[in-house]
């Protein structure tokens, strides 16, 4: 009996990700999710820009690039277009939380009946290593090389708190994927966003807190010790907007 | 009994398995290097393997298929 | 004899999206083109089609190319600055080889200008607007049945050669009121099966994507798609000639600006001005076998404009410089009378007949 292999949405080719990067990981959880909903014939991925910018060539589901940032846009105009396809898009830091700020928080507002999983890593990977809006302050980067200095760049931006405040989004949770109960849970609440479109609920937002062993400067073993003793105190887990969950109470 | 089938040649050798595996069986070879030029993981106790799947959970490349 | 109804320039433009099966509409206020996005907010949902005003032009665009990408018909209308705006998904929507309509219904510029009509988007239109090499076919009526009809004709196109197609109108032409017959031919639907729709399982995944990270691939992506683009520019050249037959001064104008033209054309005959007017229909494929077959006889064009002279250079590139090109522009919102233009006639002729 097989208990685990890969899943049958994830394209039999090698990743090009770094050893250790934790993209892989949740590649691999949006595709057991695609796999155990039975969806892969009506699901359409949107790649971003960013380290997973080849995500297109990952997920065995039609897929279709989007520029930096506009992603939920685009994912908006698919869905509108066959609301029967299930529709997600897979976001890093940059994509969802500078340039395309705006596209998030109107696709939460509108509660788009899409999913959004996003590689909350703390730097922009792809690049080489720059501040991320989500950067720690303090952290070192190549464009923060003295440390993220708050009074110059200000604070970083929470997503999942700050889409909670909308009436609109439908299921907002932040995860993580450092050790194997927290892939687990993590793997939940995938499962669970692309369920709530599945069942018309609208917006959902998996906000997974993941590392980048390369641009911290770490082996990834050290980098999921790092998500533990900075990441999580900064952005702390746990579901942030669960609304048939309040309806039924 | 579990069966672990890797793909070695896909292995990073990033070693997130070796630190999930609640038995210690899994090390990276530093004896071999695979077709990528990585030190990929390997079994070193197929015996007490109990087909938890932590290593598979782990891995970012979807190279450990678990049996039992 | 078609039934014929009194219509405002940009409600023809929307009314005819809907005739030719656009259901996808995605958009953003901004004068003067907001009576489009007005229109459509009232029927597309009487329809069961979408309408949705975005967070901004960027979004809009992207919504489209989301749209474009799924094999709907989907459009987008905006006005100068929101089209700059939209340049990147522009881009990526030629980059793709999507189909799509973007309406650009222009006002003065640069910046945030003014809001009174102008064609000073000529250069953005007809040179792609984003960055790359690529085209669009760019389309400008000068009438309301055009705005109408053009927008059928801009839907076809697009789905034929798989490229997104730009109309550009302005704010006159777009508030106008004419009769319309909305007793059109549409093109019989063309197969999509590169678009991204699910695979059922039953075939390999579609990726709709512009990017090529190896140079040779890129360079043959592009040297495909241009041979795509010289087919068009052979088949797809639209022009009016109004009495250029023995004209010996040629006026080019386009939009309001031919309408303008045309006037000082016919007063300039009745003087005894062997004079003609060409109005180019599609801008891109600029219809140089228009003005290649009037170099041969005509001794001056003048193109009237509302920019601060754009459209010249084309008609200089297709004369090949064999006779002069004047101009007769005005910017910032005004636009030229009929007299002004008819000056510009007159001076011309003198020219030629005196000999310098």
């Amino acid at each position: 009996m097989v208990v685990m292999e890969r899943p049958h949405s994830l394209v039999d080719i090698p990743l090009h990700y770094c050893p250790g990067c934790t993209h892989g990981i949740v590649h691999r959880l949006v595709a057991e999710a695609i796999d155990e909903l039975d969806i892969e014939g009506r699901t359409i991925g949107i790649a971003p820009v960013g380290c997973s910018v080849m995500a297109y060539d990952y997920f065995n589901c039609d897929m279709i690039e989007a520029a930096h940032g506009r992603a939920p846009a685009v994912a908006t105009g698919v869905k509108r277009a066959n609301p029967d396809n299930i529709v997600f898009t897979y976001q890093g830091d940059g994509d969802l939380a500078s340039i395309g700020t705006a596209e998030t928080v109107h696709a939460a507002a509108r509660n788009e009946n899409i999913t959004v999983i996003f590689i909350n890593n703390a730097i922009y990977g792809m690049t080489g290593g720059q501040m991320a809006p989500t950067s720690l302050p303090g952290q070192v980067t190549q464009t923060s090389p003295y440390g993220r200095d708050v009074k110059l760049c200000g604070y970083p931006v929470k997503i999942c708190e700050m889409l909670s405040q909308l009436e609109g989004p439908e299921y907002l949770e932040r995860v993580t994927v450092n050790s194997v109960s927290n892939v687990r849970k993590a793997k939940k609440a995938i499962k669970k966003a692309f369920q709530n479109q599945v069942e018309g609920k609208g917006f959902s937002l998996i906000e997974v807190v993941s590392s980048c062993p390369t641009n911290w400067g770490m082996s990834p073993k050290d980098a999921l010790k790092w998500i533990d003793d900075n990441m999580i105190p900064y952005y702390p887990l746990g579901v942030y907007k669960d609304r048939s969950k309040e309806e039924e109470a | 009994m579990a069966k672990l089938t890797f793909k070695r040649d896909n292995c990073k050798g990033c070693g997130l398995c070796v630190d999930a595996c609640p038995k210690g069986i899994l090390e990276i070879d530093a004896e071999s290097i695979n077709l990528k030029g990585h030190h990929p993981v390997k079994l070193v106790d197929e015996e007490a393997c109990v087909g938890c799947a932590s290593c598979a959970t782990m891995c970012p490349d979807c190279i450990i298929k678990v049996e039992r | 004899m078609a039934d014929k109804v009194l219509m405002k320039g940009n409600e023809a433009l929307a009314e005819a999206a809907i005739l030719a099966g656009c259901r996808h509409y995605f958009g953003y206020p901004i004068t003067p083109q907001t009576e489009i996005a007005a229109f459509m907010a009232k029927r597309m949902p009487k329809i069961g089609g979408t309408f949705l005003q975005a967070e901004s032009e960027i979004a809009a665009i992207n919504m489209v190319y989301g749209a474009a990408a799924a094999g709907r018909r989907a459009m987008t209308s905006s006005s100068s600055p929101g089209i700059s705006l939209k340049g990147e998904g522009i881009s990526y929507i030629a980059g793709c080889d999507l189909p799509c309509l973007i309406v650009n219904v222009q006002r003065g510029g640069p910046g945030l200008g003014g809001i009174q009509p102008s064609q000073s988007d000529y250069f953005q239109a007809t040179r792609g607007g984003g960055h790359g090499d690529y085209h669009l076919i760019v389309i400008a009526p000068a009438s309301v049945q055009e705005m109408a009809e053009l927008t059928v004709k801009s839907f076809d196109l697009a789905d034929k050669y798989r490229m997104p197609v730009m109309i550009l109108a302005d704010g006159t032409i777009g508030q106008m009121m004419e009769p319309v017959s909305l007793d059109i031919h549409v093109a019989d639907p063309v197969e999509k099966p590169w678009a991204v729709t699910g695979t059922k399982k039953e075939r390999e995944h579609n990726i709709i994507n512009s990017l090529y990270l190896q140079p040779d691939k890129l360079e043959q992506v592009n040297f495909e798609r241009f041979k795509k683009y010289e087919v068009v520019k052979a088949n797809e050249q639209m022009a009016e000639e109004f009495m250029t037959d023995d004209a010996d001064v040629i006026v080019t104008a386009f939009g309001i600006a031919a309408r303008v033209a045309k006037n000082a054309v016919r007063e300039a005959r009745k003087n005894g001005i062997k004079a003609g007017l060409i109005r180019p229909i599609t801008l891109w494929p600029f219809p140089e076998k228009t003005f290649g077959k009037a170099a041969e006889h005509a001794k001056v064009i003048i193109s009237a404009e509302l920019n601060m002279g754009q459209m010249v250079e084309d008609i200089r590139l297709s004369v090949k410089d064999r006779i002069p090109v004047d101009l007769c522009i005005r910017t910032g919102g005004m636009i030229m009378s009929p007299g002004e233009v008819y000056e510009a006639i007159e001076k011309a002729d003198k020219k030629i007949k005196g000999g310098i």
